[in-house]
């Protein structure tokens, strides 16, 4: 592979909860301008991963650098300015659940922005929200009053607030239906072109690694242990990865593939 | 001006409008006012810019769709960025639909209204469906779940001895302390001891208690069924075919209703000894006369009072707390409201019960 900028490194990650060691030794690099789809075995720590590269958990060791800047150790002041060049959509969609979609959309951009006039701000997160791929009369709506899909495209469009370069995305089409599973790939593929953004993704959706990812990164035994393509991870033979693709699913997930390609 | 900025207006508006530099959120503020400062037609020159972000392509583009502008010199990339805001500009609504301000204070009065019509009528349907659940679990009581209920007795009643024994030993010294101040000066301290035995005895050891209890378990009941209501773990039982009323509802209520007139009987010992140990150590009482005293003061009827208000008074509470808690529905914000809201209407039912109950003890008689 040629010689890309990495947009993220990780080296020497290691986690641990008490007795119980999560990541030993790990090093993951993302390369600018790709998706990379992160997978592995429940309880492997992909959340805890995502987290330590955004910072939210501080490692036990280890190195994490994310755009250039060193994230272990470092204060919430320093960290902000890398805060707002990245954008992160949660397991749960994580909305503010007493904002409105619009409201949620404008945290961001009201925290860095706070000079942004109410009128500019709304044309703004109304933008936003269609970019998102939300229905027109969403703005106004509570959290509470969206289905499981519109929640998780009002957090897209909350994380694409600020034109973020790096996005981070935790299983973004789990508890989704096949159909909004599926737009909800195209949308990222969509955005992700025309944005020119690097994307974190973790997911269980085989369909979603064959349909969008550039690279793939598998987790298990306390560390990467293989990242790839899909072609270059099915030539291993680790057990875990061979299960993983060759399952039923996995199988099904690659003729799907396969048939889109040709159509 | 500054070799980063636009520069300025040329006469007649023929010039172009040329933007340098950073196209980007950061600016967009002092760009906006700039563009809206240019005289129409406008022509905006993007030949000098070296980054744009989508809000700088949405400020050009809205020029653009609204005052008919031209735009010249956009590299591929704003190109693409500019073409790709057109595509979601879609009418989209940001903020919710809103009366005029009269329309809304009425229309905001009546919707109270309604709401507190509709609470009364849901507490009334309530305590109805408690009812007809205790029914069913008298008519096949070995069905019913007794070790919740004793689990409940350990959290409603037991967890409850320590906070409640403290709050009535401190009580029963403040009104003896404040008692002896006030009879001091006509030299009739010893009625600090009636004072102490008929107001802890007869009002405040229930009434304490019953707030103590809506605070502390009144809460928990509405805070768990909320939760749980969240989590269908409520609808799940019901797919089961399990009552939601006789398994969570029944058990909190019979727990309330038989721990609180234990718990005031508790303190009013409590206040009795605290206000014993002040009158010893202050007006140097000994507790042997402190005890015969109370016993010639305090009627028998005073604790009947004390003890029979108890009961109705933990009923109330947990109809209050279990009712709020049936009453969550979406998010985990209501949760809360609702269980301030079982607080607050228990303590204040509790407290207009009282009034009730002391004048209807004291007119047949009982004073």
């Amino acid at each position: 592979m040629t010689e890309r900028q990495s947009i993220i490194s990780v080296r020497g990650l290691t986690n641990r909860f008490g007795e119980a060691v999560i990541h030993e030794n790990l090093d993951l690099d993302v390369h600018r301008g790709e998706i990379i789809g992160v997978v592995g075995g429940s309880g492997t720590g992909k959340s805890v991963l995502m987290r330590s590269i955004i910072g939210l958990q501080t490692p036990a060791e280890g190195h994490v650098e994310v755009l250039g800047e060193n994230m272990v150790g470092r204060t919430e002041d320093e960290a902000k300015n890398i805060r707002r060049r990245w954008g992160i959509l949660f397991q749960n969609g994580a909305l503010f659940s007493t904002l409105t979609v619009a409201e949620n959309v404008e945290v961001p951009i009201r925290e860095y922005f706070p000079f942004i006039r109410p009128p500019l701000l709304d044309e703004i997160a109304s933008y936003k929200i269609a970019m998102g791929g939300l229905p027109a009369d969403a703005g106004p709506k509570y959290p509470s009053e969206l289905s499981g899909g519109m929640v998780k495209r009002a957090g897209l469009a909350r994380a694409l607030a600020l034109d973020p370069e790096l996005l981070f995305l935790d299983e973004p089409t789990a508890g989704l239906d096949p159909i909004s599973a599926a737009a909800f790939d195209e949308l990222i593929l969509g955005l992700q072109k025309r944005l020119d953004l690097t994307v974190f993704l973790i997911t269980h959706d085989l369909d979603t690694l064959y349909a969008i990812c550039d690279r793939v990164a598998v987790l298990a035994d306390r560390k990467v242990i293989a990242v790839g393509t899909i072609p270059e991870l099915l030539a291993l033979d680790h057990p875990w990865i061979q299960e993983y693709f060759n399952g039923p699913r996995g199988r099904a997930a690659a003729d799907t593939a396969k048939e889109h390609a040709e159509a | 001006m500054a070799s980063s900025a636009a520069s300025p207006p040329a006469e007649g508006g023929s010039e172009p409008f040329r933007i340098r530099g950073t196209l980007t959120i950061t600016r967009a503020a002092s760009i906006q006012r700039e563009i809206d400062a240019e005289a129409d037609p406008v022509t905006i020159d993007l030949s000098g810019v070296e980054r744009m972000d989508t809000v700088g392509a949405w400020l050009v583009y809205r020029t653009v769709r609204d005052r008919g502008a031209k735009v010249t010199g956009a590299s591929p990339e704003a190109q693409s960025l500019l073409d790709q805001v057109e595509e979601f500009d879609k009418p989209v609504q940001v903020r919710p639909e809103e009366g005029a301000s009269f329309g809304r204070v009425i229309a905001e009065l009546g919707q109270w209204m309604v709401e507190v019509g509709r609470t009364l009528v849901g507490l009334l349907g309530f305590f109805g469906a408690t009812l007809i659940a205790f029914m069913q679990v008298a008519s096949r009581p070995k069905r019913f779940r007794w070790n919740a209920v004793v689990q409940r007795f350990d959290v409603v009643g037991v967890r409850a001895l320590g906070i409640i024994g403290l709050m009535s030993f401190l009580i029963g010294v403040v009104i003896g302390q404040q008692g002896a101040v006030q009879l001091q000066q006509f030299g009739a301290e010893i009625y600090t001891i009636n004072l102490i035995g008929r107001i802890t005895v007869r009002e405040l050891g229930t009434l304490m208690t019953a707030i103590m209890v809506a605070g502390r378990s009144g809460s928990a009941f509405a805070a768990q069924l909320g939760t749980m209501k969240i989590t269908e773990e409520i609808d799940a039982m019901r797919t089961i075919g399990v009552s939601p009323i006789e398994a969570l509802v029944i058990p909190r209520m019979i727990a309330a209703v038989i721990m609180m007139p234990l718990l005031a009987f508790w303190a009013m010992l409590m206040a009795l000894l605290g206000g014993g140990i002040f009158v010893w150590l202050d007006l140097g009482i000994p507790p042997l006369t402190y005890i015969q005293r109370l016993q010639e003061v305090i009627p028998i009827t005073d604790l009947w009072i004390g003890l029979l208000k108890a009961p109705v008074f933990g009923f109330i509470i947990a109809l209050a707390g279990c009712f709020q808690g049936m009453l969550v529905e979406s998010n985990s914000e209501e949760v809360g409201l609702r269980t301030t809201t079982a607080v607050v209407q228990s303590i204040f039912l509790v407290i207009v019960l009282d009034a009730v109950f002391a004048v209807f003890f004291s007119s047949i008689g009982w004073k």
